[in-house]
């Protein structure tokens, strides 16, 4: 499954290369930034801050922001990095938060048990690390022969199948109010925002489970 | 794009990115979450994912996305609501979006 997921990956990440290759970045830095970072649109909004002239300190600035989010996802992979068998609070969780993102959290979410969450995330986040580099790798040696990946369709996949994989957990009403208004925020906030970071006023809407408190276990 | 400060911006970047993942790792290790908290923590992530579902469908960047991408990943939701196996959900989204990306829909 985590396959499909890599290869869509590795798509936009043509498409992230030629758009870097396109303006202005050298192989050594696009790669860089897909290896070190490994966080799609932050680096999207990354190159296109500098591209269209913006300062380094602005672009880092805006591209922290919309990773923040990974803190909270990291808080969620802690659940199962650290337990179990391995018990890999060591190098394996300091390993293991690189590969902290949107795809990988998700697909760990989607599973039952704590080994299945761990095995799940490792396959899905280690593929990320590999085929993102790559397609930025390919996308930037191809330049414009690429002319439009747009074509194949794979902008669409990406919300698609992340959406697939919350479905499940949305079958619990509280959870479904939270993330109606949170996405209705979002989608409202976002034309004020700097690009990406509407998801995390996203998580005021976190305040409409409090009433639900005495609910839980 | 040779600049020093392209450069320096790339490192700053990563570091800050790694920091942010493994400080949520590390302290989820070390705090003991009362079982309220871990829902939170929970209902959060899905929160995060369905407004980067909503706000990645919608738009690119502050441009509203066209019906091509909106109307591809309505056609993978219906799948994945009718539990479609997710290669189908991938087919289904990506596909519509290239045929009417084909058929002149942007």
């Amino acid at each position: 499954m985590s396959v499909l997921i890599w290869l869509s990956v590795a798509i936009v990440g043509v498409s992230y290369g030629v758009t870097a290759g396109s303006a202005g970045f050298s192989l050594w830095q696009l790669s860089a930034l897909a290896v070190l970072v490994l966080g799609a649109s932050s680096e999207f909004l990354f190159i296109g801050i500098i591209a269209a002239g913006g300062s380094a300190t602005a672009a880092v600035v805006a591209g922290l922001l919309i990773n923040s989010r990974n803190f909270a996802y990291g808080m969620s992979a802690g659940s199962f990095l650290g337990t179990g068998r391995y018990k890999d609070s060591g190098w394996r969780s300091m390993v293991g938060a690189h590969l902290v993102n949107d795809e990988s959290v998700a697909v760990a979410m989607a599973q039952e048990s704590v080994e299945r969450k761990r095995a799940a995330f490792w396959f899905c986040g280690i593929g990320i690390a590999v085929s993102w580099p790559i397609g930025a790798l390919l996308g930037g040696l191809l330049g414009s022969v690429v002319r439009d990946p747009g074509a194949l369709g794979l902008d669409a996949a990406f919300p698609a199948v992340i959406l697939a994989l919350v479905l499940p957990a949305l079958k619990e009403k509280v959870t479904l109010l939270a993330a109606l208004i949170g996405a209705a925020v979002a989608v409202a906030t976002s034309p004020f925002l700097p690009p990406g970071t509407a998801p995390l006023v996203a998580l005021l809407s976190i305040a409409v489970t409090i009433p639900f408190r005495e609910k839980v276990r | 794009m040779n600049t020093a400060s392209v450069w320096i911006g790339i490192v700053v970047f990563a570091c800050g990115s790694y920091a942010l993942r493994v400080s949520g790792v590390l302290l989820r290790a070390r705090v003991k979450l009362s079982s309220f908290a871990e829902k939170t923590l929970d209902r959060a992530v899905v929160v995060l994912l369905l407004a980067v579902v909503a706000t990645s469908t919608i738009f690119i960047g502050h441009d509203v996305a066209g019906p091509a991408r909106m109307l591809g990943v309505v056609a993978g939701g219906i799948c994945a609501w009718f539990k479609a196996p997710l290669v189908l959900v991938v087919i289904a989204a990506a596909g519509t979006t290239a045929l009417l990306r084909l058929s002149g829909v942007s």
